[in-house]
Formats: structure tokens, C-alpha cells, sequence
């Protein structure tokens, strides 16, 4: 299945990501990286559809779209 | 197997963090710039002269050589870059008072000359670096540092259009405007970026391409917003499209 990867610790929290997701599943978590601020995580991997529009509209390059051999969702 | 990486930063773009803010237009360029500089195997021969301004030290986030520029005289220097060494790939990456206001004439004659090298112009309405003044692209009635109570036209003046003045010039071979302020839009811009730096490969000429671009610190708003404004207050002052191509005028004469 295809899913976002985030490192976390280089989030700057926008949140531009969470906008642009057409799936709806990205939510800031409550926690704090090191720099401070919030960051996005994805509530529900399996229906990533692997259309990386939060990778490309991610300023700071946090995301990384991979795909995975772990059985996928409804959208594979 | 290994997870297969289907989207990651650029080759072009260094792992470090940068000085943006969050949420800034600056980065999502960056990225294009360095996306397409992987595409066209061109780091190596590319040089990115930068402006003052927020993204004065770009270079140190594209990995390519880098010169810094006096204040709006980036498109000069990349004149003098690109003549004394034509096989190189010169980017001038200007902001709205680097390129509109301190910078006009450097820009309208570089223009003018159909230097071929291809300016990127960010449009972000406002002096981002200085904190947050008016530039010459500000909007009507927007508030910032110097126009507290909203851009008065009748005593500062209208938002100039880059775009629009620079088309009324004969010489220039590609101009156009896009926006990053969603993804099918940074998609767009992508394009448009290659395309500017393609025609100077080709030898063709001088290309703008002005991106109406997020600074969400100096307007004062979360980062979802600013996208939100670029697209409901700018765009619509600030078309889309493209204004000057003369690939496209020589292939409607040949018709
Ligand atoms: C000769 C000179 N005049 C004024 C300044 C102050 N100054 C620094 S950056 C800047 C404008 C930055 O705005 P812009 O070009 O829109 O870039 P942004 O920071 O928004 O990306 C000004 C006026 C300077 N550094 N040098
Ligand atoms: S790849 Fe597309 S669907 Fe998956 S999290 Fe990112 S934006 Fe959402
Ligand atoms: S777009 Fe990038 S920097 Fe902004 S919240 Fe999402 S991952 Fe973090
Ligand atoms: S001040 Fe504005 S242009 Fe400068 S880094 Fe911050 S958001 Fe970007």
C-alpha cells in the first residue's frame, strides 16, 4: 500500500499538508517535536491513495510518499 | 522488499532546515526549482543569483553555485554571469520589492535586452524579510507595517502587474504567471518553471515567470489561510496564464 512517511522532527507544523489531503486523513497530533510545534500524522493508512499531495505541497520536504508490500486498504 | 520511495526531496535541494517560516511560498518554489534541475540533469551547470530579501540565501538550499546580488540588481548580475559564461544556467530569484521596487530598472531593461536568462519572481505581496512593509505588488486596502490602515491607491499608488508591464516590452521570449497556493496550481508552476529554463538552454531568450506566492508571518495569518488569500484576493488582481510565448506566435505564423 502506498502511504506518507513524515519526519516529524523537521516539521515546521503549517499545516498545509492537512488542506491538501483529498482523503481527509491527515489531523495535527497533540504532540510537540523539537522545534516546538505540532505535526500532521495520518489516521487512517489504509485509504492513502498515494496521490502526494501533501509531499508536494510541504514547503520543508517533511514528506515522503513510499509504497509499502503490507496489504492496503480499499484504495490498495 | 524495501518500501519503494514514490515522492521525496529533490536531489537539488540540500537536507537542511531552512529559514522560512512556516507555511512560506519560498520553499515550495525551492522544491520546483530543484525538481526540475534533477529532471533536466542541470545542477551542475546551473548558478542562482539571489536577492536581498527572504530568500537571500537560497543557494544555500539549492545545491548549485550561488551569488548574491545588491538589492533589485539581480537581473543585472545574471546578465554579467550569463555572458561571460553561456553554457551556464542562470536563475535571477527575486522578490516583489527586490524586482519591483528597488530592482524596476535592472528588470525592465534586463527584459528589454531579451537577456537569455530566466527570472523567477516571487509575489508575496509584501516585504517579507524586512517585517512586513508595503511593496508595490500590495494589495488594495491590505494593511501591512507602512499602510496601517489598508494600501490607499489615490496616495501609493496601484499594484503594478509585472506580467502585464514587462509584455508590453518587444524583446522578452516567455513570460508567465502562476501560483503555489494548492497542489494543482504547484503542478502548473512546475511546468512553467521547466519551460523558463528549457528556453534559455535553447538559447531562446529572456523568460519571467511571476509565482503569486504565501507569506503567511507578514500577513499575519496561519499558513491555510494564506493559500486561501492568494487564491480569493490575489488571483483574481494578479491573473493566471501565460502572457508572452514565442514559441507558440512562430508556430501560429507558420500555420
Ligand atoms: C539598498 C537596500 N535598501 C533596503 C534594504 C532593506 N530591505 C531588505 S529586504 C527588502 C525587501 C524584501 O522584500 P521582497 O523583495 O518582497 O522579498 P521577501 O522578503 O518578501 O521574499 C528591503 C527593502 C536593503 N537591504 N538594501
Ligand atoms: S498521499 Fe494523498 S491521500 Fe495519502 S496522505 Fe498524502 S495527500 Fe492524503
Ligand atoms: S506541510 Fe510540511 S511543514 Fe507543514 S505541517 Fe505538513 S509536514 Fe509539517
Ligand atoms: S517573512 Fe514571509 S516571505 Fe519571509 S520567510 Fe517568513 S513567510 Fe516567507
Amino acid at each position: 500500500m502506498k502511504k506518507p512517511l513524515i519526519s516529524v522532527e523537521k516539521c515546521k507544523g503549517c499545516g498545509l499538508c492537512i488542506g491538501a489531503c483529498p482523503k481527509k486523513i491527515l489531523e495535527m497530533s497533540s504532540a510537540f517535536n523539537k522545534q516546538g510545534v505540532n505535526y500532521p500524522k495520518c489516521k487512517d493508512e489504509p485509504s492513502c491513495i498515494g496521490c502526494k499531495f501533501c509531499a508536494m505541497i510541504c514547503p520543508d520536504c517533511v514528506i515522503e510518499i513510499v509504497e509499502t508490500d503490507e496489504p492496503g486498504g480499499k484504495n490498495g | 522488499m524495501a518500501d519503494k520511495i514514490l515522492y521525496t526531496r529533490p536531489d537539488s535541494i540540500r537536507d537542511v532546515k531552512s529559514h522560512y517560516c512556516p507555511g512560506c511560498g519560498h520553499g515550495i518554489v525551492h522544491k520546483l526549482i530543484g525538481e526540475c534541475l534533477d529532471e533536466m540533469n542541470c545542477r551542475e551547470k546551473t548558478i542562482l543569483v539571489a536577492p536581498v530579501g527572504c530568500a537571500v540565501l537560497a543557494y544555500n538550499y539549492i545545491d548549485v553555485d550561488g551569488i548574491e546580488a545588491p538589492h533589485g540588481r539581480a537581473p543585472a548580475v545574471a546578465t554579467g554571469v550569463k555572458r561571460a559564461q553561456k553554457d551556464k544556467l542562470v536563475i535571477s530569484y527575486q522578490g516583489d520589492g527586490d524586482l519591483l521596487a528597488i530592482g524596476t530598472a535592472e528588470t525592465i531593461h534586463a527584459a528589454n535586452r531579451g537577456e537569455n536568462i530566466t527570472v523567477i519572481f516571487i509575489n508575496n505581496a509584501i516585504y517579507g524579510m524586512t517585517g512586513g512593509q508595503m511593496a508595490p505588488t500590495t494589495m488594495e486596502g491590505q494593511v501591512t507595517k507602512t499602510t496601517p490602515y489598508g494600501r490607499d491607491v489615490h496616495d501609493v499608488g496601484y499594484p503594478i502587474r509585472a506580467c502585464e508591464l514587462l509584455n508590453t516590452l518587444v524583446a522578452p521570449y516567455y513570460i508567465e504567471r502562476v501560483s503555489v497556493h494548492d497542489v494543482p496550481h504547484i503542478v502548473k508552476a512546475k511546468k512553467a518553471i521547466r519551460r523558463a529554463l528549457q528556453n534559455q538552454i535553447d538559447g531562446k531568450g529572456y523568460s519571467f515567470i511571476e509565482v503569486l506566492s504565501m507569506c503567511p508571518t507578514n500577513w499575519g495569518v496561519d499558513a491555510q489561510t494564506g493559500a486561501d488569500w492568494v487564491r480569493d484576493v490575489m488571483q483574481p488582481y494578479y491573473p493566471l496564464g501565460v502572457f508572452r510565448d514565442k514559441d507558440a506566435e512562430e508556430a501560429s505564423r507558420v500555420q
